[in-house]
């Protein structure tokens, strides 16, 4: 350290105010990242290349196809800010699919007239077992301090077993018509059932960040666990909590999919641990934890979705999405560690 | 003769910002020189230029009166000129001898001579008279070992001069004493000293001649036996040192609030103190001395092997700091990069943390209502005196003693009893050394117990009422009012009467 900090905030003031549209590109960037920069050359491409793609239509089917994402981003965010990550996720969405559809169709047999009751008992029984898994994550990383990446790796493999034990590989079918009628392909007032499930998810997260302790201290334990613990916050409580409500967001989207695709399947979210990082990541959630905005992150589960939307209608190959997907990953890393860097002062 | 080093005019400017104006310095062989000031004040910036770390952007450096421009490290290390920064740059996963020659190794044929390496490192240190195995892994060297090594590391490049920033920070005092022989011993041989410390009861071993350097400026060289401490904090400052240091009203009948008994933890070995109501109590002592970690200790920051903490009557021992924080203790950390502020978030947010739990914040479902929050906040950052833009503004980008108000408004947010302050000035200007001190003053004359911390001298001597010296893990002496002279404190810094081991 051989420049004063003295100096350096002064040297940052007058880097802060070069005018112009540079300088405002240089504020959005740090304000909220990358997202507004990919989103605008993402709806130009598209746009130009498929007539289809602006249409009414083709947006409030990616609204719709967006909100298993969108509830898994909301989750992951939490355990991002919290300073951590959560791969498990996808696990998490496979075993609350094969134990929520598992209990549904054993329920519904034994009370075939109160069918409803079983629905929500079957969901509960998923949503348990993704307790497990949070609980699981929770413990180990608030409390034996096990790295967030060891620990979600594990975890996502015991899930992943489990699940596959539970059902010998094979979906478990025969569920109730009304369960995928309904959380699957109903409708409440003209809208989908799942974004409402979505809107609500979004409004509770929002709330539980802006408007609650847990959420401030969330943002503090991220942001420095020792000034977090040395302010008087519960330090293992909030990260333990971050990585059950992780699990149970997910696992909210794990039953939406299940009614969607109206059976029990292990490989449900097999690919949502990256979609979900990159959806945090490209909307400013910071992987040092402590920073990231709830509408931000749904605005970027949104773009992940419009992504894979206007490429398929762009007909490019799934193969070829898969790696555009991955690079888009890591170029927005690439440019968080460039915010970062920003923020922290000029070096 | 020429002088080992001299430097001319040197200039620095960081974007625009000058950190060095016009500076003159000179070392003779066989002078132990101390660089005195702030922090930023540019003796850190000015030792970079001499080791080859910037450029200056303008001025003239000589070495043997001859005139050279530094690119590296590598080039100042070819020039004899070793530095050994704060930072150590040693590979903890490497030995000795690895880390000594490294960037350096000798060769046989395509292989690295590590004999060569082995023995040549065993030379340089059984020279130096430190002792160490060069076999051994840097990560199981202690601190002070580890400095050794870096001088080693240095005279193994046949440095002739020795740039010491800060040396003593960590060293117990039987570390100090060993490394001021070899210092003594250095200069005998002729080799030049630049030395960088705060500690003014450190400079009449090492010194001869002092260097004041004042916001990039150089204030003047003075010769280090004629020059009484006094002159120096006036001379770094420029102000009396009356004008600093407000004079605070003492309760005598304060209460004890917190009572500290027996207690045994790393680098503590039985102490007992009583926090009293009303008071400022002083603790000084040196790195090590266990000063700042029997205060960690009783809030449970670390482990307590022995001994009882209660807080207003209600034992505390052993429970989460969290915990023992909720019973009415502020502690403000001597880290507040890396313990006490979250740097990313604004200073509005930073205050906002403590006071999530004060009922004036509930909204309505019991959710907080952020409009309140901003207003407590507000009203904290007009009272510590960090203006409404910077309250908007992430910490990071605040300069350190703005920083430090903003950790000093947490202490504000809740009303407590016990405000534990340790190092409550590190690397913050004069100016706003006075602000702190003045709020310190309120929080006395309010009633409260004070604790404050540090390793500045002045600093503690002039603030307490009552002050606790610490030496080797327990208290050495404690002194009262016209008792606390710098000669008594000084005095019972390296007592080691009790002292069995």
């Amino acid at each position: 350290m051989t420049v004063s900090e003295g100096d350096r905030a002064m040297a940052n003031q007058s880097a802060g105010k070069p005018g112009g549209a540079a300088g405002l590109l240089k504020e959005l960037f740090l304000r909220l990242g990358v997202l507004p920069f990919f989103l605008v050359v993402a709806l130009i491409v598209f746009a130009l290349v498929s007539t289809q793609f602006l249409s009414l239509q083709n947006l409030t089917n990616v609204a719709r196809q967006s909100v298993y994402l969108v509830l898994v981003s909301l989750g992951q965010m939490l355990v991002l800010i919290s300073g951590g990550f959560d791969l498990a996720v996808g696990t998490t969405i496979a075993l609350t699919s094969v134990v929520s559809a598992m209990a549904l169709v054993a329920l519904a047999a034994s009370m075939p007239d109160l069918v409803w009751v079983a629905i929500l008992l079957g969901a509960l029984a998923g949503f348990g077992a993704a307790l497990l898994i949070g609980s699981l994550n929770g413990l180990g990383v608030a409390q034996f301090g096990v790295s967030p990446f060891i620990m979600t790796l594990g975890v996502q493999s015991v899930g992943a077993g489990i699940a596959l034990f539970l059902t010998g590989g094979v979906p478990v079918s025969g569920l109730p018509v009304e369960f995928g009628n309904f959380f699957g392909f109903g409708r409440v007032f003209g809208v989908p059932v799942p974004v409402l499930f979505a809107i609500a998810a979004i409004v509770v997260v929002w709330l539980l960040m802006n408007r609650t302790r847990f959420g401030a201290h969330l943002y503090a334990v991220g942001g420095n666990l020792k000034a977090a613990n040395l302010s008087g916050v519960h330090t293992k409580r909030t990260l333990f909590l971050a990585y059950v409500a992780c699990a149970l967001l997910a696992s909210i989207a794990g039953v939406l999919m299940t009614a969607r695709v109206e059976s029990g399947e292990t490989n449900l979210g097999g690919t949502i641990a990256l979609e979900s990082i990159a959806a945090c990541v490209i909307a400013g959630v910071s992987l040092r934890g402590g920073i990231g905005r709830v509408e931000n992150v749904v605005l970027g589960a949104f773009f992940i979705t419009l992504l894979q939307n206007g490429m398929n209608m762009a007909q490019i190959g799934s193969y070829l999405q898969m790696i555009l997907l991955g690079s888009l990953l890591i170029l927005a890393v690439i440019f968080d560690q460039v915010r970062y860097r920003m923020l922290m002062g000029n070096r | 003769m020429a002088p080992l080093v001299e430097m001319t005019g040197i200039t620095k400017e960081f974007a625009g910002v000058k950190a060095l104006s016009g500076v003159d310095f000179r070392l003779e062989p066989g002078e132990g020189h101390v660089l005195f000031g702030e922090n930023g004040a540019g003796k850190s910036t000015l030792i970079s230029i001499l080791s080859g770390v910037f450029r200056p952007t303008s001025g003239t450096l000589k070495i043997d009166g001859e005139q050279v421009e530094l690119n590296s490290v590598h080039e100042a290390a070819d020039r004899g000129i070793g530095t050994v920064f704060q930072e150590f740059s040693l590979v903890p996963t490497l030995c000795v001898f690895e880390n000594m020659y490294l960037g350096r190794e000798p060769r046989k044929g395509p292989f690295i001579d590590r004999r060569a390496m082995r023995e040549g490192a065993r030379r340089v240190i059984r020279d130096l008279g430190f002792g160490i195995e060069v076999n051994r892994r840097v990560s199981d060297l202690s601190r002070a070992e580890q400095q050794m090594v870096e001088i080693a590391k240095a005279f193994l490049a046949k440095a002739r001069v020795l740039i010491l920033d800060e040396p003593t920070a960590s060293l117990t005092e039987k570390e100090t004493r060993k490394l001021f022989d070899f210092i003594a011993r250095a200069k005998a041989d002729g080799v030049g000293i630049i030395y960088i410390s705060h500690r003014i009861q450190e400079f009449a071993q090492i010194a001869d001649q002092i260097s004041v350097l004042r916001d990039g400026r150089l204030i003047g060289t003075v010769s280090a036996r004629n020059t009484s401490e006094r002159e120096l904090v006036e001379l770094m400052t420029g102000r009396s040192i009356d004008q600093i240091y407000p004079e605070i009203a003492r309760r005598r009948d304060g209460a004890t609030v917190m009572s500290v008994r027996n207690v045994h933890s790393w680098g503590v070995r039985g102490v007992s103190i009583d926090v009293r109501a009303g008071e400022v109590l002083g603790v000084a002592g040196l790195v090590g001395s266990g000063k700042s970690r029997v205060w960690r200790g009783a809030l449970g920051l670390q482990p307590l092997t022995v001994g009882q903490v209660s807080v207003r009557g209600r034992d505390v021992t052993g429970l989460p700091t969290r915990k023992i924080l909720r019973e009415g203790v502020f502690y403000l950390p001597p880290d507040r990069k890396n313990e006490g502020l979250q740097m990313t978030a604004s200073a509005h947010d930073n205050i906002a943390l403590p006071l999530l739990d004060r009922a004036q914040v509930a909204g309505p479902l019991g959710l907080v209502s952020p409009g309140r929050i901003r207003q407590l906040s507000s009203r904290i950052g007009q009272r510590v005196d960090v203006s409404p833009t910077f309250m908007k503004r992430a910490v990071v980008n605040l300069s350190g003693g703005t920083q430090q108000k903003v950790l000093f408004g947490k202490g504000f947010a809740r009303d407590e009893d016990i405000y534990i302050f340790d190092e409550p000035t590190v690397g913050v200007d004069m100016g706003t050394r006075a602000a702190l001190y003045r709020l310190i003053k309120e929080i006395a004359e309010a009633g409260k117990a004070v604790v404050v911390i540090s390793s500045d001298l002045p600093e503690v001597m002039n603030l307490a009422h009552r002050l606790l010296v610490f030496s080797q893990g327990r208290i050495s002496a404690e002194l009262e009012g016209p008792s606390i002279t710098e000669e008594n404190v000084l005095k019972h810094f390296f007592t080691d009467a009790r002292d069995s081991a």
